[in-house]
């Protein structure tokens, strides 16, 4: 089996043709063929100028993405909404037991959902998520509403049992009287994962939808089969987006695109100001109180800076005074959305080499390509610094900083 | 003592990487507004020489360490030095020296203003993220690579205009489990670098006597990262966690929250100056929360 691949968009075609084929011999696959079926190593592979094959080179086509994001990510500089309750809904039917996804759906769902959690903590200071679980016909909810991803992982790990028909308007139902309850500054939202290709309801599912449509729920479904009706229905009237995934890494992605805090829409929230506190952390190796759990701890803990109360843990609300207590860093992780670096500009190859700096400005790379000629490199507009590619992306999608602009700020200021 | 220069290193020679071999990024404060305003036994010098032996020391631990210098200014950073870019290594001394007079020099020139009150600001934000860029270069590398860690040798008060930068860089640092330890070498704490070694679990240390600046830096920070799980080393004596205000950049332990931004605010606005959300009256929703919230976190 000899296929080559150029881009993603014949993957599709390219997986139909081998369900085709799977199903001529389906279980004529040995050991060793199936390694090759699994892995898709020709994709890996482009076709040059000459006939050769050879790997496809990664990095620029890397770059290229990554610009795309950073331009639509730009573009849509909009309020994001950045305190948000999202219940996670995922699907334990019997679907969920196929194993077009290695080894089942269940478990790769299962891992998504997992670096997801993680993820949206990350993005998402202050928000909220909760897990509810479709089986037996059923809605059952997992966790509740809570700030702490270990706590969800843990209870999710625990019950991995798949089993009946999902029922999408019991899901609902049960998602749209738990988030009547959050505050009014609150986004609610609902993430479904659903392996089902029907839905076995009770009642007017319609009805539902509407339900949750006039709560301001925003649905969002990601399938992992084929595209159903009903479920882009309901992300069409509430606002959310529908996607169905095609294999685990494109799961992943479409899980992702989740993590970020989604375009506020004005209506969707009422903006408030909200009194919090920042407790200082005491001291390790001394012994108090803690007002949560009323019991003397060693160390660590954190003092309400209202009533002096100790608690464990944040953020939390102090059990005596009521007031909302979160650490500092945890609003500051969210910062960089409120003050992103403006992307950087390429450097054209044939500029005066002379002009453009041998060395990269952040991790000092040599800019120069094979020969002593001008690589590829990019600009900062405002501190002019130049730096390598491989910076530009780290310095756009994880460090959030200029280290040209941070540099010179006394100078630039004037 | 020859060491091979790591540039040229076979690839079947980066096999010897264990996981007690250390990348140190140290970042030098040489604030000169800084090293004036200090009336300690420490000059400037002085801390130079000190420093000079711990990282002596640091590449005789292991043949295959590697030190990387940053010098931390009132005006710019800039890299002094790499001991992975030298060919000559008796000339280490030398040559961090020679460059850490330019940069003084430079740094100095670049600055126009002569009417600074007090000891200033140095550019911690810039060199951090300087210092990030380049372990992300040794994580590209491959998979075999020295183990890097962030040694922050710094004295000048914190400057509140680099908090959004240099929470990005701690928040970067931990997402790629990089320790920021922080050796203090003026008279106040930093709240910053408290937070900094607290996040990323690195080792914030004040030292009382600078007299012994060596023992400190050799008893504390010059354990591989890998041997640390094994030593008592100083725990921390308390985080400050108090958050600066948007508004006069102020430090509050209470505040108010944009629920649109989190923008951090002293005192009830109308608008929010950040992302301009128009707030209703300052709502009491204290009240509305808590009993959910106590529920969900019993079953934690
Ligand atoms: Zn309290
Ligand atoms: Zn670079
Ligand atoms: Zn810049
Ligand atoms: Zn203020
Ligand atoms: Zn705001």
């Amino acid at each position: 089996m000899l296929r080559k691949e150029t881009n993603g968009e014949e993957r599709r075609l390219n997986r139909d043709e081998e369900d085709e084929e799977e199903e001529e011999n389906d279980r004529g696959h040995d050991a060793w063929e199936r390694t090759y079926a699994d892995e898709r190593s020709w994709e890996a592979l482009q076709e040059d100028e000459s006939g050769l094959l050879r790997p496809i080179d990664n990095k620029t086509l890397y770059h290229a993405q990554y610009r795309r994001r950073l331009r639509t990510a730009t573009a849509v500089r909009i309020q994001k909404g950045l305190i948000r309750y999202l219940y996670i809904v995922i699907d334990l039917s019997r679907a969920a037991t196929e194993t077009d996804y290695k080894p089942n759906r269940m478990v790769v769902v299962a891992r998504q959902v997992e670096a997801f959690i993680r993820e949206f903590f990350d993005q998402n200071p202050l928000s909220q998520i909760g897990l509810l679980t479709l089986k037996d016909g059923v809605a059952h909810c997992l966790t509740e509403l809570g700030g702490s991803p270990e706590s969800h992982i843990k209870a999710l790990m625990g019950k991995l049992v798949c089993s009946g028909d999902a029922s999408l308007q019991n899901g609902l139902d049960l998602v749209h009287s738990l988030l009547n309850q959050i505050p009014s500054y609150g986004h609610r939202e609902v993430l479904m994962l659903y392996s089902a290709l029907s839905t076995c309801d009770p009642g007017d599912i319609m009805e539902t939808i509407q339900k949750c449509k006039s709560s301001k729920i925003r649905c969002s479904v990601i399938g992992l089969s084929a595209e159903l009706y009903i479920c882009k229905y309901l992300c069409q009237e509430t606002g959310g987006s529908y996607s169905v995934s095609l294999d685990e890494p494109h799961l992943k992605e479409l899980v992702l695109e989740h993590a970020p805090p989604p375009p506020a829409i004005a209506e969707f929230a009422i903006s408030n100001l909200i009194k919090m506190g920042f407790p200082q952390r005491a001291a390790e190796g001394v012994i108090s109180i803690c007002s949560c759990h009323k019991e003397a701890k060693v160390g660590g803990g954190y003092t309400c800076p209202r009533c002096k109360a100790r608690v464990c843990e944040l953020p939390t609300e102090c059990c005596i005074c009521g007031l909302t207590l979160v650490s500092s860093p945890h609003l500051a992780r969210s910062y960089h959305h409120l003050f992103p670096i403006t992307p950087f500009d390429d450097v054209a190859v044939s500029s005066d080499p002379h002009k453009v700096p041998k060395n990269c400005f952040g991790c000092q790379q040599s800019l120069l390509a094979p020969g002593n000629l001008p690589g590829p490199s990019v600009a900062c507009p405002k501190c002019k610094q130049h730096f390598c590619l491989d910076c530009d992306i780290y310095i756009h999608e994880s460090l959030h900083n200029c280290p040209g602009c941070e540099s010179f700020i006394h100078s630039k200021s004037q | 003592m020859t060491i091979p220069t790591k540039k040229k290193m076979a690839p079947a020679a980066s096999k010897l990487y264990a996981d007690d071999v250390s990348l140190l990024m140290v970042l030098i404060d040489t604030n000169p507004f800084f090293w004036n305003s200090i009336n300690t036994s420490l000059s400037f010098s002085k801390f130079i020489s000190n420093v000079l032996a711990f990282l002596n020391s640091i590449l005789l631990l292991n043949q295959l360490n590697q030190v990387v210098v940053i010098a931390t200014g009132y005006n710019s950073c800039d890299y002094i030095f790499d001991s992975s870019a030298l060919q000559n290594h008796n000339q280490k001394g030398e040559s961090l020296l020679q460059k850490l007079e330019e940069f003084v020099d430079k740094d100095e020139s670049l600055c126009r203003d002569d009417s600074v009150d007090g000891p200033g600001f140095s550019l911690l934000s810039g060199s951090l993220s300087m210092a990030l860029c380049y372990i992300q270069k040794v994580f590209r590398s491959g998979p075999l690579h020295p183990r890097p860690r962030i040694l922050c040798l710094h004295g000048s008060p914190d400057g509140p205009g680099q908090y959004v930068a240099i929470m990005n860089a701690i928040f970067s640092a931990q997402r790629s489990m990089v320790p920021i330890d922080s050796c203090i070498i003026g008279a106040q704490h930093s709240a910053f670098l408290q937070q900094a070694s607290y996040i990323t679990s690195g080792i914030y240390l004040k030292p009382q006597l600078l007299d012994g600046l060596f023992q400190y830096l050799t008893t504390v920070f010059a354990t591989d990262l890998h041997s640390r799980s094994f030593l008592q080393l100083p725990k921390p004596v308390g985080v400050d966690f108090r958050a600066a205000c948007f508004c006069h950049k102020n430090t509050i332990d209470m505040g108010y929250i944009c629920s649109v931004c989190l923008s951090i605010f002293c005192k009830h606005h109308k608008k929010c100056s950040t992302c301009g959300s128009v707030f209703g009256q300052a709502q009491t929703q204290d009240s509305s929360t808590p009993d959910r919230k106590r529920k969900t976190s019993v079953d934690n």
